[in-house]
């Protein structure tokens, strides 16, 4: 018989969950899954050496382990802090971690430029959905923002550094999948800035990839810029031959038109399998592709928000308790889209 | 007359040579501890002496010893920190300058205690004299035998390389200092791991500011407990202190710790009192990332006790009406200083050497500075002032290195005490753009704590 792996317990807002030693307080969450998931707007699993910098996901240790019982001194960012077999986490349950949380939304809101109404990223955007759950109604910052000039990476990406948090994904990606570094920051502070080699041309074949990594929209796709909003988009999950990646990818329709192409995203918005330039830009027929299915999307996503016709249960149903229970989901749905 | 360990023969000509040094009686530590000592107790009597770290945050520094990994097969590193670059703090630029063999004779003692092969002493960029200086100090050591292979014939080897800084004050953090050393963007690095385990090229790594590394030679000569008998509680041994500002005679003084802050600044000994007659304001006492405190309250503690220079005196009181000893960067501010201004100053810089890496530091430096400048310039309201305590609020712990603390502090600390001055400024924005807020009551002697 193998050796039984020692797990880790582990304790995120009263919910228990036994994980592998080594685990991430951020994994061990993502385990156990729902609300009590921190946000995460720099981490990327893929992405070695990624986290800590956006400090979204700070999370309270109340408890360090079961050999040592005292609490952290400070919020800990739970992407890179690893489990200890006893510890106790405070996420939503702490006031202080979501205080700090919001804190943070809005730091890293008073340089974004707010343009959702003209950004492509809007809709699927990490930093929309923050400031939606934890912004103030007001902003306090009204000094003003740093702007940058949009700059052409290559004919296929733009970046639009006004936009960007520093997460420092794309520049993970442009180092791990790609073989020359060419991409990186420039400068320090609030100053700083993503930018390559003497606006050299990013040119590989992987390099499409910074875009889908991007939380925000300040690494856009040129092929779809301004084509269209993503909530009036249908994503169908397709597969292809590709000699060059998996070819697993998600096109976005609009009509009969594939109007995008971007890699197969997961529940916490992390692409599963990086696709080529080729399969991102190139192939935008429908005879390209083999169709698998309709892409989940959560029904919390504004994506989804016109893919369910609206539910008008008859006034019977309203009245008799056993129809009543037996279309509860139904009921709650159409209590949702109304 | 306080005793002098570290600059004791400071005015000897010819000291920074290998010659004067040696006939000074430099170098025995390193004969002692080669010849006549092991590895562990040479830590025995660093820890023994209590040497706390004089970089700034005080740790213990045989603790910090004792805590390096000593896995089989990998080589271990003892980094010298003199990316010196605190505002106020000059004390390791005049070690280097003046007795480069101090720090030599510092680094083969400590290097020795912990098994290191290579040393690295990483000096700020913008000090190329003293790179220069210590360059030519290794040369000579090595030349005497000191360096190199099989060190005064005791088998033990070590060289010890000079790199010059990558011209960031935060690069001093020191695993943003690993990050440069290895050539690399100086980017703090996400602890744990920590440089114990994995510093250097993810070997065991320690690092020491210039002061405690040269403190270790008076420890190995006069050995730890006769170190511990100079100062008070647990700060023990000497401290160099770098004053400047008002005062009639700024400059690198060695004081003994425990010794009160006052005679500090008005003996003749030290500081001679402040200059052109005026009056005391303020003073930071460690580095401009320590808390400010008003005249009153760095002379005494909230409880009337005389404040003493050592870590847990300065310390008293906590964040409420206490400082920190820091790198002992000790900044005098005279009746004519306007606080507003200071800080405005020190946000300034904190805002220009963020790295830029997490979003509280980068953006909230950034935030402070916009309103420390309206404020400075006559445009405050009086809600900036509590806008502006909220944002350091938010940075201080919630940053991956101290830098966020370091820029969160002097802000607080200025509220919490200059309050006054900050309103007086957005009351009378004409007023203050012509003269200053004076020195107001912050001299006047503490109200008695009345239970």
């Amino acid at each position: 018989m193998a050796e039984e792996i020692q797990k880790f317990k582990v304790t995120i807002d009263g919910i228990t969950i036994d994980v592998d030693p080594g685990t991430t307080i951020l994994n061990a969450a993502r385990q156990i899954g729902g609300e009590i998931v921190p946000p995460a707007m720099c981490y990327y699993s893929k992405l070695e050496g990624s986290g800590g910098k956006c400090r979204t996901c700070l999370v309270k240790v109340s408890k360090g382990s079961e050999k040592d019982p005292r609490p952290m001194p400070k919020l800990v960012a739970s992407c890179r802090t690893t489990v200890m077999d006893g510890m106790e986490v405070l996420n939503i349950t702490a006031p202080e971690v979501v205080e700090a949380r919001k804190a943070v939304v809005e730091m890293l809101l008073i340089n974004h430029p707010l343009d959702c109404p003209v950004c492509d990223q809007a809709g699927e955007c990490k930093l929309q959905d923050l400031g939606y759950e934890h912004g103030a109604l007001q902003q306090r910052y009204e000094f003003e923002r740093r702007t940058f000039e949009r700059i052409d990476i290559g004919d296929k990406i733009q970046l639009h550094m006004n936009r960007c948090i520093l997460c420092y994904r794309c520049v993970f990606v442009a180092n791990q999948l790609t073989e020359k570094r060419e991409h990186g920051i420039l400068n320090r502070g609030d100053h700083a800035e993503i930018s390559t080699f003497i606006h050299q041309a990013l040119d590989h074949d992987f390099i499409g990839n910074v875009i889908d990594v991007c939380p925000v929209g300040a690494l856009t796709d040129k092929t779809f810029r301004f084509k269209n909003r993503v909530w009036f988009t249908k994503p169908v999950n397709a597969h292809c031959n590709c000699s060059k990646c998996s070819g697993k990818v998600t096109l976005w329709y609009k009509g009969t038109d594939v109007i995008r192409v971007t890699a197969r995203k997961d529940e916490f918005d992390e692409v599963e399998e990086f696709i080529c330039n080729e399969c991102r830009f190139e192939r935008k027929h429908t005879d390209d592709w083999v169709l698998e299915e309709p892409t989940k999307v959560s029904d919390q996503s504004v994506i989804a928000s016109n893919h369910y016709e609206a539910f008008n249960p008859p006034a019977v149903i309203k009245n008799d308790p056993q129809l009543k229970e037996a279309n509860v989901e139904q009921l709650a749905r159409s209590e949702k889209l109304k | 007359m306080g005793r002098k360990l570290l600059l004791e023969h400071i005015n000897v000509p010819g000291i920074n040579t290998l010659a004067v040094y040696r006939e000074k009686g430099g170098y025995r530590a390193v004969e002692k501890a080669l010849k006549s000592m092991s590895p562990e107790d040479v830590v025995e009597e660093v820890k023994k002496s209590g040497l706390r770290g004089r970089g700034g945050a005080g740790f213990p520094t045989g603790m910090k010893w004792s805590f390096l990994a000593k896995p089989e097969g990998v080589p271990r590193y003892l980094v010298c920190n003199g990316d010196e670059s605190e505002p106020g703090t000059f004390k390791d630029r005049y070690l280097m300058t003046y007795i480069p063999h101090a720090l030599i004779e510092g680094m083969i003692v400590s290097s020795y205690a912990l098994g290191a092969n290579t040393s690295y002493i990483y000096i700020r960029g913008e000090m190329m004299p003293q790179i220069r200086i210590m360059e030519k100090a290794i040369e000579e050591a090595k030349a005497a035998g000191y360096l190199g292979k099989n060190i005064l014939g005791t088998g033990y080897d070590l060289e010890i390389y000079v790199q010059p800084g990558g011209g960031a004050y935060i690069c001093g953090e020191e695993t943003a200092l690993l990050e440069s050393l290895e050539g690399k963007r100086g980017n703090p690095r996400i602890k744990p791991p920590f440089p114990a385990v994995a510093g250097l090229y993810n070997c065991p790594t320690v690092v020491n500011n210039v002061e405690s590394i040269a403190a270790t030679v008076p420890i190995v000569n006069d050995g730890g407990e006769e170190y511990a008998k100079i100062g008070i509680e647990r700060s023990t041994g000497t401290k160099l202190i770098s004053a400047s500002g008002n005062l009639v005679k700024p400059g690198v003084y060695e004081i003994e710790m425990g010794l009160p802050v006052e005679e500090f600044i008005y003996s003749d000994e030290y500081c001679g009192g402040i200059a052109n007659g005026k009056r005391l304001k303020a003073v930071v006492a460690g580095g401009s990332s320590v808390p400010i405190l008003p005249a009153n309250l760095i002379t005494h503690t909230i409880n009337g006790n005389p404040r003493l220079m050592t870590y847990e005196s300065l310390a008293d009181g906590g964040f409420v009406s206490g400082t920190a000893m820091g790198s002992g960067g000790f900044i005098a501010f005279d009746e004519d200083q306007c606080i507003v201004r200071n800080t405005y100053n020190y946000t300034r810089f904190y805002r220009h050497e963020s790295c830029g890496q997490c979003s509280p530091c980068r953006e909230g430096t950034g935030w402070m500075e916009k309103i420390l400048y309206k404020i400075e310039h006559g445009h405050g309201s009086m809600e900036d002032v509590d806008l502006l305590w909220e944002i350091q609020r938010k940075i201080e712990g919630n940053t991956i290195c101290p830098l966020g603390d370091a820029a969160a502090w002097p802000v607080a600390a200025a509220i919490r005490h200059f309050r006054d001055e900050f309103e007086w400024h957005i009351l009378h924005p004409q007023e203050a753009q012509q003269r200053n807020y004076g020195l107001a009551h912050y001299a006047d002697p503490l109200v008695p704590v009345t239970e």
